[in-house]
């Protein structure tokens, strides 16, 4: 019973796709379904947290593939678990506030919606749980498919051009990722992720690691590290609650958290320091925070900000990564839920700002904290968190990321001042919306608006979401062990043998 | 064989049948063809269990008489064959009705039934000049079929018929000079005789004119000229049947002569053979990939994606010498192309049937119109790019796989590059149906009601098996088919260098 959760948890939404297929005609059962199958597969993977919490791995592998060695199937570990419990827990969330958002704007093709978000998760779950690169694969091209509907919800030539732009970024990646899965087996004889790393490996010419090393990299442009990012704002085109779960939550965290399963999983922290690709590794990270950071004050497009914040802050987990130390790599795994937390309440108050005010651009948002004061104060106050400010999150993920950098034998300083002068700029970027939002006064033609032409909250479907994930990020401040996230990361970190904190 | 004679005796009973009732033909033809198909699995099972089928036509003994050889890759391609033309017969039913004029049926449906007979012939026979024989049956009734389209078809078919008729030529010749060397065209015996001659010029010549007349009929590139306008000009079902058994046929024939006539000491005491082969394959899979970008007809698209994905199949075969994954690759992509490649033909069949489509610029709305086709195609594209986990992409990492223990990294290069071009040409196609423009204006309009359910069901079933076989060929489950082909090949697993 226990051993087949995994196959439970992934099962929920592929049972829910083609119902939600059948039930098209009542959009309420469809939504139904949706839920439902939300709700189910959160609590299926949050019921395998407190095993692996005490130190146990579930293991569940369907068959013995034709590759000797390679068994298709799941293996739930510490760190698997964090992102599968991340995007399973916002997949309610923003069920709940697509309902709400899809309704509102009365979109076409909602059905067709659901069913790929599904499919969408389908493939996000099993990229977590996933017991080796061959199964990893499987299921991360499949959410590479499956969110090409979602991406070109709108039909409209610039949303398919951005489809183009999105397939042709990310399956060229997975090209990358077959080579460099096809080889990692050919030297080693395995793709099992194991902590600290596949020891054959070490033995292999350090030419063909330092090659294959990079094209993992290239494989997880979905992680979007500069210079590979262009696809993610040119994405942002999607419905709202898209970009909110797949562009903040299951697509790029499902690239960042691949990095961070090579770095400390196949390659392991020795022979990434043996062979320098550390360096590497954190200089990208650190050029992508900065330069995300500076495109992001250029936007007015809220959501294109927001993209490259997304750009901007993805990197924080691969450079904690690539510091190979104890205090970054839980500074990464932290990054990934209270990022996910914080960025889609970000998003989804985008959204939400549409839905109530049509404006999408922040030099007309001025005075609009008057008039939909929860879903400003929302954006506020997990703003603030993005920026590292207590009392929110993200303050102690960045925390880590200091410690991290500060123990560094070199460079420490250096990428330590990297983030705090990322930190900064987050603060640049946020600032002017908060402030234009409360502190500054409606046009005048708009202040007059009585009756029927005022403008309230959006509908309350998504405001409570919102204001949901916003409260969660001050929790997981408080208590940061909420959803089991703490304990989780202190397993992963004891897994990859940097003993205990 | 059994299979052979019930095939050849029911082509005539239908033309006999079509003077008394026309509508019969198409029902013997798919009983005939059932028959086959439950036959040729029984076999299948008997070969992995038993051991190797040898029959003597009119008892008569091997080096005079002819003899029909059955191991598991005979048995394993006769499957495919079978299956895939048991589907499409059930699928030419109505398409048929509409596409030929009902005088011609009887006629359409015996040339149908002799070229699967043509196509079983070349699969059994273990006789050299009796594999002529079937390949010239299969040969000359497929150009009849593609003709049977009218104008455009007939000048197809007629370049089809020179160029056919070449590599016939061309196989002939190999078969003269083996003779003449030998003594004998059996090809047990000619595996026993070769060795010490493998110095011989004729030798050598003959399997220069054996590769180049199969490679015409197989259109591996650049002898693939006469396939484009054949597949595109052709009745939609004989498209499928040839597309997705004619091919694989003579791959089949490709293999066999490399393996059990001329064996792999041969191919490989000429040293660059096996690369040159490989590169050929990967020629082949570029160009037909970027033939098929420029296409605007679907049927034409399809026919370039076919001579890109014989490259595959044919990467397979060069690589096996170096590594035993190049024949898995090759043998899974037989039967997963002929699988996804009928599907799409049927599909691009269907657009055809019911709206007259086949300029992909015209496809808008499609998948509203006819949601099942346009489903059963996109699933099988899918394959086609290789997107795991549909079939497409076992065979894309078994020959990467191949490439890689070959330690031939431009392989794998070429293979990832094709996946991205494969993106290319077919996602355009699902672009069209699905997505672009809003089809709210024609949303409700015709309800794909008037599609038979004699055409829908064989696309459906090959659709599912896209995704069924792509699941079945990354368990351990086809070991044993794998383990006993390379027995009998003479290939000792492992690596045999």
């Amino acid at each position: 019973m226990e051993l087949m959760t995994p196959l439970f948890a992934i099962l929920c939404p592929a049972i829910a796709a083609p119902l939600i297929l059948l039930s098209k005609r009542h959009p309420n059962v469809r939504e139904g379904w949706t839920l439902l199958a939300s709700i189910a597969t959160f609590s299926f993977v949050l019921s395998m947290a407190p095993k692996i919490v005490g130190g146990e791995v579930i293991e569940c592998f369907f068959f013995q593939t034709i590759f000797e060695n390679i068994y298709f199937g799941f293996k739930v570990d510490a760190f698997g678990l964090i992102f599968a419990i991340t995007s399973s827990s916002l997949w309610i969330l923003v069920s709940l506030y697509s309902i709400g958002y899809m309704r509102a704007l009365n979109e076409h093709a909602q059905t067709r919606f659901y069913f790929y978000f599904a499919w969408a998760i389908f493939g996000a779950i099993g990229v977590a749980l996933s017991a080796n690169l061959l199964t990893f694969y499987v299921f991360f091209e499949i959410l590479t498919v499956s969110t090409y509907p979602l991406v070109i919800h709108d039909q409209s030539p610039e949303a398919i051009s951005a489809g183009h732009k999105y397939f042709a970024y990310l399956l060229t990646g997975g090209c990358f990722f077959l080579f460099a899965i096809m080889m990692t087996y050919y030297l080693t004889g395995t793709t099992d992720l194991i902590p600290g790393g596949i020891a054959a490996l070490g033995s292999a010419s350090r030419t063909i690691l330092i090659v294959m090393f990079f094209c993992f990299l290239l494989a997880f442009m979905k992680a979007a590290w500069m210079p590979f990012h262009s696809w993610l704002p040119t994405a942002m085109i999607a419905p709202t609650p898209v970009s909110a779960l797949l562009h903040a939550v299951a697509v790029v965290k499902a690239g960042v958290f691949g990095i961070v399963r090579i770095v400390c999983y196949v390659y392991g922290v020795d022979l990434m320091h043996e062979l320098g690709l550390w360096l590497v590794l954190a200089g990208i990270a650190a050029f992508t925070m900065l330069v995300g950071s500076f495109f992001a004050i250029a936007q007015d497009n809220l959501k294109r900000r927001l993209a490259y914040s997304t750009i901007s802050q993805l990197s924080y987990i691969i450079l904690g990564a690539a510091f190979l130390t104890s205090n970054g790599i839980k500074g990464a795994m932290l990054h990934i839920p209270f990022h996910g937390f914080m960025k889609i309440t970000l998003f989804m108050c985008a959204g939400a700002i549409m839905v109530a005010t049509g404006k999408k651009n922040i030099s007309e948002m001025a005075g609009i904290g008057k008039q939909i004061p929860v879903t400003m104060l929302a954006f506020s106050i997990t703003a603030l968190g993005m920026c590292g400010i207590p009392p929110v999150c993200g303050f102690i993920s960045k925390i880590y990321l200091c410690f991290g950098a500060w123990t560094l034998d070199r460079y420490g300083l250096i990428f330590l001042a990297v983030i705090l002068i990322s930190s900064l700029l987050d603060v640049i970027y946020f600032f002017p919306i908060i402030y234009t939002a409360f502190f500054r006064e409606l046009p005048k033609g708009e202040r007059s608006g009585t009756g029927e032409g005022k403008i309230k909250e959006a509908p309350i479907f998504m405001v409570v979401p919102l204001t949901i994930t916003a409260i969660f990020s001050i929790i997981f401040f408080i208590h940061p062990n909420t959803l089991f996230i703490f304990d989780l990361v202190k397993t992963a970190i004891v897994d990859l043998g940097f003993g205990g904190i | 064989m059994l299979i052979i004679a019930v095939s050849l005796l029911s082509a005539f009973t239908i033309l006999l049948a079509g003077w008394i009732n026309r509508k019969s033909c198409c029902f013997i033809t798919i009983a005939t063809i059932t028959f086959q198909f439950i036959f040729s699995i029984f076999i299948l099972r008997h070969v992995l269990t038993v051991g190797t089928i040898h029959y003597w036509l009119g008892g008569w003994r091997p080096p005079w008489g002819i003899e029909y050889v059955v191991d598991t890759l005979n048995a394993f391609v006769l499957v495919v064959i079978l299956f895939l033309s048991l589907l499409v017969a059930i699928y030419s039913k109505r398409n048929v009705e509409q596409e030929i004029e009902t005088r011609k049926l009887p006629t359409f449906y015996s040339l149908f039934q002799l070229l699967v007979t043509g196509l079983c012939g070349i699969t059994v026979t273990g006789d050299m000049f009796n594999l002529y024989v079937f390949l010239e049956i299969a040969s000359l009734t497929a150009y009849a079929l593609i003709a049977v389209a009218g104008r455009r078809a007939l000048k197809a078919s007629y370049n089809y018929l020179i160029m056919g008729s070449l590599g016939a030529c061309f196989y002939m010749i190999g078969v003269g000079y083996l003779y003449s060397v030998t003594g004998t065209l059996n090809m047990g015996d000619l595996r026993i005789l070769l060795p010490p001659l493998y110095a011989n010029r004729a030798v050598q010549a003959a399997f220069v004119f054996f590769v180049i007349g199969v490679s015409i009929k197989a259109y591996v590139f650049p002898l693939h000229t006469w396939q484009p306008d054949a597949y595109t000009y052709a009745p939609s079902t004989v498209s499928a049947l040839i597309a997705s058994t004619m091919s694989k046929v003579m791959i089949y024939a490709l293999i066999r002569l490399i393996y059990s006539v001329f064996t792999l000491d041969f191919i490989l005491s000429y040293i660059g053979l096996d690369m040159a082969i490989c590169w050929v394959a990967a020629m082949a899979i570029i160009a037909g990939s970027i033939f098929a970008i420029t296409q605007r007809n679907l049927k034409r698209m399809l026919a370039y994606s076919s001579v890109s994905q014989i490259g595959y199949i044919i990467l397979g075969v060069g690589l096996s010498p170096l590594s035993v994954w190049g024949l898995y690759g090759a043998v899974a992509h037989i039967l997963n192309h002929a699988v996804m490649k009928g599907c799409l033909f049927l599909a691009a069949g269907a657009f055809i049937h019911k709206e007259g489509l086949l300029d992909i610029r015209d496809f808008e709305g499609l998948g509203k119109k006819m949601p099942y086709a346009s489903a059963a195609f996109t699933i099988a594209a899918i394959s086609m790019i290789g997107i795991p986990p549909a079939a497409g992409f076992a065979s894309k990492l078994f020959l990467i796989l191949a490439s890689l223990e070959a330690s031939q990294y431009p392989f794998v290069a070429i293979l990832l590059l094709s996946t991205l071009l494969n993106l290319v040409y077919f996602w355009r196609v699902i672009d069209r149906m699905y997505f672009v423009g809003h089809e709210e204006a024609t949303d409700g309009g015709e309800s794909e009601g008037s599609l038979p359910l004699s055409m829908i069901v064989p696309m459906l079933i090959l659709a599912a098996l896209c995704i069924i076989l792509g699941i079945f060929w990354l368990t351990e489950l086809p070991l044993p088919l794998f383990h006993e082909i390379l027995s009998d090949l003479g290939v000792s697993g492992g690596v045999t260098l």
